[in-house]
């Protein structure tokens, strides 16, 4: 009786002193949301805690983990793939702003098919993942490609099990294109799949990919990168054939006009060099800040990346945004105010 | 009449020992099937856990993804708040086991107590990180250790409770009776005879429920969340092993995957150290 | 009385006296060290231990129903028979995570409790004395394992190696068989109900075995030997004699590890595939179980009835533990009106 009950009440003071002797250290800022953008954000606030001291925790449980939290103001700031339109953040007194960009790759595992040769539009994906389109040597498929040995086998698709934003830009792109999957399936970060085995995050997806013969999935194209998967290449509204990279995300972002409002989904974006099935992806935070010291210094955090983070970027394979929308990014930031109606400052 | 009589009785126990010989070696069969599980997973675990660990791993901090680092958040996250979690939830799980078995055992609080207990070792951890999210986290209005501690521990009570009931049951009357005719009080026969003689049991009861706190991702996710960066503060957000192993694990990037397996190589070698210390310290006693 | 002579003696003096009437008067019996309140409080304790655990259940029942009200409003009881999941159309029903639950802690106990029965039968009987402390130990050591381990390694080592060595050989065998066919059809991918029970099998064993190999020991000695000593095999005295002593503590060890297969997230999230059909009740199929569909769409849900239609998920959930528990509760009030009756 003695240890069982010394024991527990040593450790539980150990524990306790060391819990409340939390050293008044540097500010913590804490965020949460989009996996797609962990990786870029963890690196940023090892680089920002290097330079500044000041830690910024972002934490990835998901897009509407993000919008959730921010919306019950447990964390600074919230990161969402999906952007909110504008008549909701102004409903919520939010405001929302881009950080860097990236692309959802359909990738494939058919033995013989080289990553970037097949192709496929739009229509074709939509149709394959409605189940329509259930075999690799489908008319459909074969008119696209033709000279590639194409196996006489069944498709096994694989998407996301859980709830994503990858899921949404991908959903997003099919519901533009193909009219059947609009009507039948729609877009949103979790669908009614119609076919399809769910693999868990886009590891899973991955892995199933890479173990299923003749298996097809989409997963974000740092995965593609990272893992060396074997991707397709897709067909633009242009009606050119492009391959995923930096430089096909940029097109796409440089269509759209992010003067008027941050809400922009670059699916399907005209340009003759666009990825169709890129993205970007949005900080949220509150219009009016009942912590002012929080919000400026996460709008320095954030203005310390745009200036400093690019190559961490690069080198994870995400695309930043370009020169003339950081101007507007900070421009909007102006209407982030305190109590009192100043604006939060950020210099 | 009695050679056949005898034929008979032969012949039933060739029978029953053949059941015998069959129920042995069927028993040997299990024992053999659940160690092959166990060899198998444990030799993946140590292949690739081994890998991964290095003095940083004790040191550094979790770091972005291609870069070098350690676990050394995650591990001080986990101890804190494993040990928090088992030290406020053993003892109320202890007395509650106590009342079961002890007061009243036909009483329809215990009854009640019991099967309402059942009820909760069944709740999918994730609904009891929700409920401490509810009631905590949206309160309060930040993510922090102390909900991370009181999900783990509203994990650690049921299991302390069932077993310590068990185990107090199973302690012979005969006991309990000589310690009331030597006029000891309730609370004395409890504490320095019952559970002493029940100790073992309760121990294994609290080492299952810290095997299990211990790798428990979901009620963590949305109570102490995790931290990118050390704190020794609990009303910050915390970094564990499990949630951190959770997000390296799923990532594309090697670094993350190889100090993730490292993780899983220190959750299970700890627990493992965790049942044989107690198993050495209760032998001592007897 | 009795200290009159001595008193006549020393009557002069006082403190001699007073010492004498102390030597000759002892002081009367001291009270037991700690009174009655000692007790009390600690039955206070104990009691107060006892609702805290009530009003815990209560309290979180409670606010998984307060956050599940809009769905129950919405769907009633028709949640429980309907197969659409659509977030998109805002159209839910549980049906497919019911029966994956079901179904996937079924298997598990399947495999885990004869294998746990034999298991704790060779600890306890059979193994020579030197073996049993380390054999003990290794199987507990399943259970220090995390549970997203169990995923993970479910996903990446064990899918792939059941999907190549069980999955295709049985499709194999089956193809054309009109039932069983069907139970097996699916893609062999190494994911779905049969991979999520097996895993969930081998994650129970250890808290099956423990448990029973605990009870199993402090079976009284005297009981067993004289079993022996009448003649019976192991075999008869483990299932004649100590599995009837022993019952409660054995249903009690397989409900906890019920409970644990019932109420796992992530290993079972991992290899069950999340898709939400029952078109098919194929045991290679994927499907969906309620704790991989919280675990999945729970970050993601919105406020409105896909929230709430998870938060009903999780009462059902409980509902399901309740059921089980009072089928449990009456198989063991049945075996104990049988004891002491010819068997």
């Amino acid at each position: 009786m003695r240890i069982a009950f010394k024991l527990p009440l040593l450790s539980l003071a150990l524990a306790s002193t060391m819990g409340f002797s939390g050293a008044v250290g540097a500010q913590e800022i804490t965020g949460a949301g989009a996996s797609f953008p962990a990786p870029i954000y963890s690196k940023w606030a090892s680089e920002y805690n290097k330079a500044t001291g000041v830690k910024v925790n972002y934490q990835s449980i998901g897009s509407g983990g993000g919008i959730k939290q921010i919306d019950s103001k447990t964390v600074d700031f919230g990161a969402s793939d999906a952007p909110l339109t504008d008549e909701v953040l102004k409903a919520k007194g939010q405001m929302q702003f881009p950080t860097v960009l990236g692309g959802v790759v359909p990738v494939i595992n058919v033995k013989g098919i080289e990553p970037g040769q097949l192709k496929l539009t739009g229509t074709v994906l939509g149709d394959i993942y409605l189940g329509k389109i259930s075999r690799w040597n489908d008319p459909a498929i074969v008119a696209l490609n033709p000279g590639l040995a194409l196996p006489d086998a069944a498709i096994a698709q694989v998407r996301r099990a859980d709830g994503s934003g990858t899921t949404f830009i991908f959903t997003n792109y099919l519901s533009k294109v193909n009219a059947e999957w609009k009507s039948k399936v729609g877009e949103g970060t979790a669908v009614n799949w119609p076919v399809g085995a769910g693999g868990k995050g886009n590891e899973g997806v991955a892995a199933f990919v890479s173990r299923l013969p003749n298996s097809m999935g989409y997963v974000e194209y740092s995965y593609v990168k990272q893992n060396k998967l074997n991707y397709a290449v897709m067909q633009n509204q242009a009606g050119n054939f492009v391959k995923p990279d930096d430089e096909t995300f940029k097109a796409a972002a440089a269509g759209a006009d992010w003067s008027k409002s941050f809400y922009q989904i670059l699916t399907n974006q005209p340009g003759k060099d666009a990825w169709p099935i890129s993205g970007a992806t949005f900080i949220l935070m509150h219009l009016k800040q009942d912590k002012p010291a929080s919000a400026t210094e996460t709008l320095k955090f954030f203005n310390w990346a745009y200036a400093n983070g690019g190559k961490s970027a690069a080198d994870l394979d995400y695309v930043p945004m370009p020169p003339a929308v950081v101007a507007a990014i900070q421009k909007s930031w102006g209407e982030i105010k305190d109590g009192a109606g100043k604006p939060v400052a950020f210099k | 009449m009695n050679a056949s009589a005898h034929q008979l009785k032969l012949a039933k126990f060739a029978y029953r020992k053949r059941v015998n010989q069959v129920a042995t070696g069927l028993a040997l069969a299990a024992m053999s099937f659940g160690l092959f599980w166990l060899f198998w997973i444990l030799w993946e675990t140590i292949l690739l856990g081994l890998g991964g660990l290095s003095v940083a791993t004790f040191t550094q901090m979790t770091p972005p993804p291609n870069d070098e680092g350690g676990l050394a958040n995650a591990i001080y996250g986990s101890f804190v708040m494993v040990a928090l979690a088992t030290c406020l939830g053993t003892p109320i799980g202890v007395m509650a086991g106590i009342y079961l078995a002890e007061f009243d055992t036909k009483s329809w609080l215990a009854s009640i107590t019991r099967f309402v207990n059942d009820i909760l070792l069944s709740a999918p951890s994730i609904v009891i990180g929700l409920f401490v999210y509810a009631v905590v986290v949206s309160r309060f209005k930040s993510f922090s250790g102390y909900a991370g501690v009181l999900a783990l521990s509203l994990l650690v009570i049921p299991v302390v409770i069932r077993t310590t009931e068990n185990m107090l049951q199973l302690v012979p009357a005969g006991l309990r009776e000589a310690a009331y005719a030597l006029g000891a009080p309730k609370w004395k026969v409890i504490l320095s005879i019952t559970l002493k003689a029940a100790r073992t049991g309760v121990i294994t009861g609290v080492l299952l429920a810290v095997a299990r706190i211990a790798g428990e991702t979901a009620p963590l996710l949305f109570t102490a969340l995790s931290n990118q960066f050390w704190t020794s503060s609990l009303s910050e957000p915390m970094a564990s092993l499990p949630v951190t192993i959770f997000k390296f694990a799923m990532s594309p990037y090697e670094n993350w995957q190889k100090l993730a397996w490292a993780g899983v190589f220190i959750i299970t070698a700890t627990v493992l150290g965790l049942n044989i210390l107690a198993r050495v310290l209760t032998r001592n006693k007897i | 009385m009795s200290t009159t002579l001595v008193h006549d003696d020393f009557s002069s003096n006082p403190s001699v006296t007073q010492s004498v009437r102390a030597m000759t008067q002892p002081p009367p019996v001291k009270r037991a060290r700690s009174g009655p309140w000692a007790d009390l409080v600690f039955g206070w304790l104990a009691k107060g231990a006892a609702l805290l655990t009530l009003c815990l259940l209560l309290a979180i029942l409670a606010s998984l129903t307060i956050s599940a009200w809009p769905a129950i409003e919405k769907y009633g009881f028709s949640f429980l028979t309907s197969t659409t999941w659509d977030p998109v159309k805002e159209e839910f029903g549980g049906l497919v995570m019911i029966y994956g639950t079901l179904a996937t802690s079924f298997i598990a106990l399947l495999i885990a409790v004869p294998v746990s029965f034999g298991i704790a039968l060779f600890l306890t009987e059979l193994s020579p004395a030197w073996l049993k402390r380390p054999l003990g130990t290794a199987i507990e050591l399943l259970a220090a394992v995390p549970s997203i381990v169990y995923g993970m390694w479910g996903l990446l080592v064990f899918g792939p190696v059941l999907a190549t060595y069980v999955q295709q050989p049985v499709q194999a065998a089956f193809d054309g068989v009109p039932y069983l066919g069907a139970f097996v059809s699916g893609p062999p991918v190494g994911i779905g109900i049969l991979s999520a029970g097996i895993i969930l099998a081998i994650m129970i064993i250890p808290f099956i075995a423990a448990v029973m190999r605990d009870v199993f020991e402090v079976t009284p000695p005297l009981l067993k030997e004289s079993a022996y000593g009448l003649g019976a095999t192991t075999w008869e005295v483990v299932s004649k004699v100590v599995l009837p002593y022993t019952k409660t503590g054995v249903i009690g060890g397989i409900m906890l590890g019920l409970g644990r297969a019932i109420g796992e997230t992530m290993a079972v999230t991992f290899v069950i595939g999340n898709f939400n059909q029952l078109d098919s009740l194929s045991l290679f199929q994927a499907a969906n179980s309620i704790t991989s569909a919280l675990a999945n769409e729970f970050a993601e849900a919105g406020e409105g009835l896909h929230q709430a239609s998870l938060m009903y998920l999780g009462l059902v959930l409980f509902f399901i533990t309740f059921v089980i528990l009072s089928l449990s509760k009456l198989l063991l009030a049945q075996l104990r009106k049988n004891e002491g009756s010819k068997t």
